[in-house]
């Protein structure tokens, strides 16, 4: 098995290109968004910003390192957050790289992932520490093609105002085929997925439902905004609806 | 439907767009009965606030009759066929934040929080028709509009009452009201506040309830500063002064107002945090002659007084007299309005016969004639203070 080091390299070197090809895509169109709309007269600055963010967010993603790391504190006792996570069929519902986690028993699950065009990735997860209400680790089988690990821990926040829930995760894909997918699904800004995916977490246990505008109406948007959203947008999941309707009708029973 | 659309700075446009539907089980769809353009709508008509992409439809001050309920909305709160106020922020109920009455500052109801963020450190809740940063959910300009967490939002209002006196429950109302609140009114103090719009005729009239003796409001317009001493204030021009503090100074005794507040706030919050543009550089320099109105509060307010902003400020102002806030020991108080905590108390003063919001209303149109009234609104022009849209004049379709 290889070292945790090691595997670190690995993730640099491979699965790196496709990521540096993205981290260029995102400055490029950045750049220029933000130099179409200093080019015009009117929305201009809206444009500008947003441009400005879209370039941001190229830059921040650096060198290709799969890892991430994130803390929300959620209005909630650890138990509440702890069980919801615990059940680690319920992860895809707000981490949106997930299509499925099934346990098979004995701590054992077997996860896919699903990026752009469909591609999957697969492998077996075993937990490797828990401690109830506090903490749960777990990382990928040895018989995996792709390695992983992931830790969450759950702290009581200060004067009971809470639960800190801490997630991190790293990811070190193979190379060839494998990695590029990887990188496509894990890599485009981990902390920014884990942050949002952490996000979607909280507003599960504390609003029970995800926000969403996807599908509301709106006029004719211009022909760059809608490529924008075509490009850059992060699709709502079919399933965060009925997400929303379990968690509000386990909330009533609950009251 | 048709709905009130942003296409590009000064370009309104009514467009007929899909109707809205359940997105969310704790959604609702209100069919909007009277719906009206608010001061701050003109910072994004001006162009002033980024994130507004073209296509967005605008509008937070609106009411309308219960369409349709997610399974997630508990009946006993809001079903079918209510009549409902809803605030112009959309709180979850459940957060750190709603749990401590500060509704406006939900931690959940922002789907794009990340953009909220890179600006301001955390992000505020998620608002109604009020750009992309700000949650990016279509406005209520129109003739039907989906309100998530309605379970936590709208108020429902008993029959009897007409729409005019209570649907500025939605917005202006409240935040003048807040903005009296957070000038820590004491029995018998003195109440300065700049800008006569409709939100400061509120707070105008809420500073009194609150128990100030003495309020003046400062503006140059006419009718407005009419309508202000029609509330109870004394008013200055300030075209017709050298120097509102000095004339505030003078009508004190100089010991200044115990409070001040800016009921003006400043366009030019909203420039790109990243790039430095001509045009951006344009825009600060005509916004900081406006925030010309915070400075003079802070130098203007007593000592130990306490400064209130209820105008909408976005991003950055230059200048701002820290020294005198300082040495001077002043309270600064500000913030989007937490609706949910005055909407009823303000709707129970509107039963009771102590005040009708309809007087600061100035023209009622047809929402086909949105664009122009934003223009007019904007200009002042036509004696214009507040205006009220009816989605179904004109013979819009029946519902």
């Amino acid at each position: 098995m290889a070292s945790e080091s090691e595997m670190r390299r690995n993730a640099r070197d491979s699965g790196s290109q496709a990521q540096v090809l993205q981290r260029w895509g995102m400055m490029l169109g950045g750049g220029a968004l933000t130099v179409y709309a200093l080019t015009r007269r009117k929305p201009g600055i809206a444009l500008a910003a947003a441009g400005g963010l879209l370039a941001y967010r190229g830059v921040k993603m650096g060198a290709g390192k799969f890892r991430a790391r994130a803390s929300f504190a959620i209005n909630c006792p650890p138990e509440t957050a702890y069980r919801m996570w615990r059940m680690l069929e319920n992860l895809p519902i707000f981490m949106r790289h997930l299509e499925s986690v099934r346990e098979r028993g004995n701590g054992i699950s077997e996860w896919t992932a699903i990026g752009p065009m469909n591609t999957r990735i697969r492998w077996n997860a075993e937990i490797t520490e828990e401690r109830e209400n506090e903490f749960l680790a777990w990382r990928s089988t040895q018989d995996s093609d792709f390695q992983t690990w992931g830790s969450v821990e759950f702290r009581r926040a200060p004067g009971n105002r809470g639960t800190i829930v801490t997630a991190e995760m790293e990811y070190a894909p193979p190379g060839g085929a494998l990695g590029r997918a990887a990188a496509a699904i894990f890599g485009k800004d981990p902390e920014f997925t884990m942050r949002e995916d952490l996000r979607r977490f909280k507003a599960l246990i504390e609003m029970h439902e995800i926000p969403t505008t996807e599908g509301q109406p709106h006029g004719p948007r211009s022909a760059i905004i809608s490529t924008i959203h075509q490009i850059y947008a992060e699709h709502r999941k079919t399933s965060e609806y009925g997400a929303g309707e379990r968690m509000s009708a386990a909330q009533r029973r609950a009251s | 439907m048709k709905a009130v659309c942003w296409m590009g700075t000064e370009k309104m446009s009514v467009e007929t767009v899909p109707d809205p539907r359940i997105l969310n089980p704790r959604d609702a769809i209100v069919r909007i009965t009277s719906t009206c353009i608010c001061g701050s709508d003109l910072h994004l008509y001006d162009g002033y606030i980024p994130t507004m992409e073209q296509g967005d439809i605008l509008g937070h001050e609106f009411m309308g009759e219960v369409m349709e309920v997610g399974s997630g909305v508990d009946q006993g709160k809001l079903k079918v066929g209510d009549r409902v106020v809803v605030p112009f922020t959309i709180a979850c109920g459940n957060c750190f934040f709603c749990q401590n009455q500060l509704w406006s500052c939900c931690d959940n109801t922002n789907p794009n929080a990340w953009i909220a963020e890179k600006m301001m450190g955390y992000s505020p809740s998620g608002l109604f028709g009020y750009t992309h940063m700000m949650g990016g959910y279509a406005g209520g300009q129109a003739q039907y509009a989906r309100v998530p967490c309605a379970d936590v939002g709208p108020l429902k209002i008993p029959g009897g009452l007409p729409d005019e006196k209570v649907v500025f429950l939605s917005d202006i109302f409240p935040t003048g009201y807040m903005a009296a609140e957070n000038c820590n009114i004491q029995q018998g103090d003195t109440v300065a506040i700049w800008g006569c719009g409709p939100v400061a005729q509120f707070a105008i009239r809420s500073a009194f309830m609150l128990g100030a003796e003495r309020v003046i409001a400062i503006d140059r317009v006419p009718e407005r500063l009419q309508m202000a001493r029609d509330g109870g204030a004394e008013t200055i021009n300030f075209e017709e002064v050298d120097s509102v503090i000095d004339e505030l100074k003078d009508m004190t005794g100089n010991r200044g107002p115990d409070s001040c507040m800016d009921a003006v706030g400043m366009e030019a919050s909203g420039h790109s945090l990243f790039f430095a543009t001509d045009r951006a550089k344009q825009a600060l320099r005509i916004k900081m002659d406006r925030a010309e109105v915070l400075r003079q509060c802070i130098r203007a307010c007593r000592k130990g007084g306490t400064v209130s902003i209820p105008g909408v400020y976005a991003g950055f102002v230059d200048n701002i007299p820290v020294g005198a806030g300082m040495n001077k020991a002043l309270t600064f108080k500000t913030g989007q309005t937490h609706m949910m905590r005055y909407m009823r108390p303000l709707l129970e003063r509107v039963e009771r016969g102590e005040i009708d919001p309809s007087f600061v209303i100035s023209h009622r149109a047809p929402i086909d004639r949105a664009p122009e009234m934003y223009r007019i609104f904007r200009d002042k022009e036509d004696r214009c203070t507040k205006v009220v849209l009816d989605p179904w004049a004109d013979g819009a379709r029946a519902a």
